[in-house]
């Protein structure tokens, strides 16, 4: 499965490469056009059209220059929206940890003597990948209308009072979030643990430790590299996430991301530099707290 | 820097492999980057010079695509174009009608690459709101009409004839319009008459509003008495701006849509709005029943129209001509209004709407009479440093900053 991919924990052992070999880097060719294209140069791109300064005469035209300004002016203007982004995201990725691991567990280790109910789970787990996420989120829109079920059961049971309202608050932004990466915080971790060898867990219980020191020293290690790519899979496509913290999903004018910033400057505001910039600043954000994330967590070899 | 290398002939060996595969790597990224460099600075070169439009090849080429929104020409029970049908059939032009414009901004987004160096956009006439186009006529994105290939043109109505962005009607002709107003639900709230009434306290967190700033800030503007067709100042403009921000700080406008309003008045997050005419006779006739209803505000409405024009780059513009002459054949112009109940600006269609259905026509959201009309201002155009100036100020509320 693919999402094993980064949750490999055992590093093949190298075969001592043969240097110079012309068909591997026929092969390797395409990959290395692929990421030319449609990486580098759009992302020379970006970096150009961010330093641009506005047309004098022609409004919604730029010329290229150096206007290093840009950077800080969108950075007083929207860092609201930025810190607001990273919360929501941080929130989101937490949340979808706590749903996701015992959910992982329970398929990749409760349901292991019946591989049949294993693998119906993990359909459900990813069914929800067979709907288009707009339209599923959009749905969650309904569900949490003033005059939907869950607004009107809660206000029934008087845990919300009578004028309260969901849709267009941080938490249906954050709901949204957590929900639609459930699955890529899952199954990352499904793949750890399905290889979790559980003779470790009996050890530790023969060893006398408590069900509890077992899991904190045993089994979560070991589900580390899972919970390592669950939390990196969800954290960075949420803090760029424009779709449910937007006006026309689950978001108010309350909730704006970052994404709906740049949207917002590209699409209405024609201002092109500022949302490059900001996609700039989004990017080289996420980097700097994915390194310091990985380096604090020891678990470099895994990237 | 030398330094001799050592003896043993298996190191000097790696070393000069080590050497080589340095060098060809480096050389590598640095033709990548040298590449990439280029072409994006290729990518990002603006096209400053005069365009010209593109040869016309409507004779040999009897095709042509027309963009438009969607649910915006008659269509029957099987997903056909009735009138679009019969324009084929008489002029022998084949016509591909694309459903590709659903905002003025995000439409604008996609093409604007094409067009700033002149090119085919796809597209040989689409339908764009007044205010689009005027940045496309400034731009210089457009053709010239040919108006001898558009005789039925004289069946304009007068009050569209001489829109400041386009004086003479020289480069854009209306395909439909509609008003802004507003709409309330009638079984949950008491009569709506003005804005005034939407900062009601019961209506405290329900109201929706337009993301479109020429709507909802104009309705604004008209309620405090500014007339919006004529050359309102800044300040007026940022009365209204205030009154639209304090608004939403205060949570009594629930949120700022698109398209999307018409959601939260059927689920009922918000039981009046700031809306467009055509939707609530939409809404309704799904619903059943009038449950919505909309009004004029007493300030006054904002009305707009969408124009076809010719992009630059289409080469099949006589084509889209013969096509836009078509649809101001009065007959063809109430066929499509009763369907997509949006305002013709043919005259004429009124007369033949009667001959097809004598209660549509008298609905004045469809063929308003002079006295709705008078009610009804057109946005005027905003000089490039306004439209940026006030946008961003919008925006900003837009985005809670």
């Amino acid at each position: 499965m693919a999402f094993g991919a980064f949750a490999t924990s055992t590093a093949v052992a190298e075969p001592a490469a043969r240097r110079k070999s012309p068909i591997a880097l026929l092969l390797l060719l395409p990959g290395l056009l692929y990421l030319g294209l449609f990486f580098l140069v759009p992302l020379f791109s970006l970096v150009i059209t961010s330093l641009q300064q506005p047309d004098p005469v022609v409004f919604g035209q730029f010329e290229n220059a150096f206007r290093w300004e840009n950077y800080v002016t969108v950075l007083q203007q929207y860092w609201p929206q930025t810190v607001r982004a990273f919360g929501y995201a941080a929130l989101a990725t937490l949340f979808a940890l706590l749903i996701g691991f015992p959910l992982a567990y329970f398929i990749g280790i409760t349901l292991r003597r019946w591989p049949l109910l294993q693998a119906l789970a993990l359909v459900l787990v990813i069914a929800p990948f067979f709907i288009s996420f707009l339209l599923r989120t959009i749905a969650w829109k309904q569900l949490f209308s003033d005059e939907g079920p869950i607004v009107g059961f809660l206000q029934a049971l008087a845990i919300l009072p009578g004028d309260a309202a969901i849709t267009g608050s941080a938490f249906a932004v954050v709901f949204g979030l957590t929900y639609n990466f459930i699955p890529f915080m899952t199954l990352p971790i499904y793949t750890s643990l399905e290889r979790l060898d559980l003779r470790y867990v009996e050890a530790g219980g023969d060893l006398y430790a408590s069900p509890r020191s077992t899991f904190f020293r045993v089994t979560l290690p070991l589900a580390a590299p899972g919970i390592m790519s669950g939390t990196l899979l969800t954290f960075i496509p949420a803090a760029g996430d424009y779709v449910n913290a937007s006006r026309e999903f689950l978001g108010s004018t309350d909730t704006a991301m970052i994404g709906n910033v740049i949207e917002a400057n590209f699409l209405v505001l024609q201002n092109f530099p500022a949302a490059a910039a900001l996609s700039l600043v989004l990017m080289a954000a996420i980097l700097i707290l994915v390194s310091a994330y990985v380096k604090r967590s020891g678990t470099e070899d895994l990237l | 820097m030398h330094r001799p290398l050592p003896e043993d002939p298996m190191i000097r060996s790696l070393i000069a492999q080590a050497k080589r595969a340095q060098i060809s790597r480096r050389a590598m990224l640095a033709g990548t980057g040298a590449g990439a460099t280029a072409l994006a600075l290729a990518a990002c070169s603006t096209g400053s010079d005069e365009l010209s439009p593109a040869e016309d090849q409507s004779e040999s080429d009897k095709t042509l695509n027309w963009a438009n929104w969607p649910f915006y020409i008659d269509e029957d029970d099987d997903g056909n174009y009735p009138t679009l049908e019969r324009f084929q059939e008489e002029s022998g032009i084949e016509v591909n009608y694309l459903i590709d414009v659903d905002d003025n901004n995000s439409y604008f987004a996609k093409v604007r690459d094409q067009l700033a160096l002149g090119q085919d956009i796809g597209a040989d006439t689409v339908c764009l709101t007044d205010w689009m186009v005027n940045r496309w006529i400034q731009l210089g994105y457009t053709q010239e009409l040919n108006k001898d290939n558009i005789p039925n043109a004289s069946n304009l109505v007068a009050s569209l004839q001489d829109p400041a962005f386009d004086p003479g009607r020289v480069h854009s002709l209306p395909w439909q319009g509609g008003f802004a107003g507003i709409a309330y639900n009638v079984e949950e709230t008491g009569e709506v008459r003005s804005v005034s009434d939407l900062w009601r306290p019961d209506l405290s967190g329900r109201v929706g509003v337009l993301s479109e700033m020429r709507d909802t800030i104009g309705v604004i503007m008209l309620e405090n008495g500014v007339d919006i067709s004529s050359d309102f100042s800044a300040d007026e403009f940022n009365a209204a701006l205030d009154i639209f921000r304090e608004q939403v700080e205060s949570g009594q406008i629930r949120n700022v849509r698109g398209n999307a309003y018409t959601e939260d008045l059927v689920n009922g997050d918000t039981l009046a709005a700031i809306c467009w005419s055509g939707d609530i006779t939409l809404l309704n006739f799904e619903a059943g029943y009038e449950k919505w209803k909309f009004v004029l505000p007493e300030g006054g409405a904002t009305l707009w129209n969408d124009n076809f024009l010719i992009p630059i780059g289409s080469p099949r513009k006589t084509n889209a001509e013969t096509l836009i002459n078509y649809y101001y054949e009065p007959e063809v112009a109430a066929e499509v209004a009763a369907w997509v109940n949006y305002i013709t600006p043919v005259e004429g269609a009124y007369e033949a709407a009667i001959a097809i259905d004598p209660v549509l026509a008298e609905n004045q959201l469809i063929f308003p009479n002079a006295d709705t009309l008078a009610q009804a201002k057109i946005f005027r155009g905003l000089t490039a440093q306004e439209e940026n100036e006030f946008q961003s100020a919008f925006q900003s509320i837009l985005l809670g900053s």
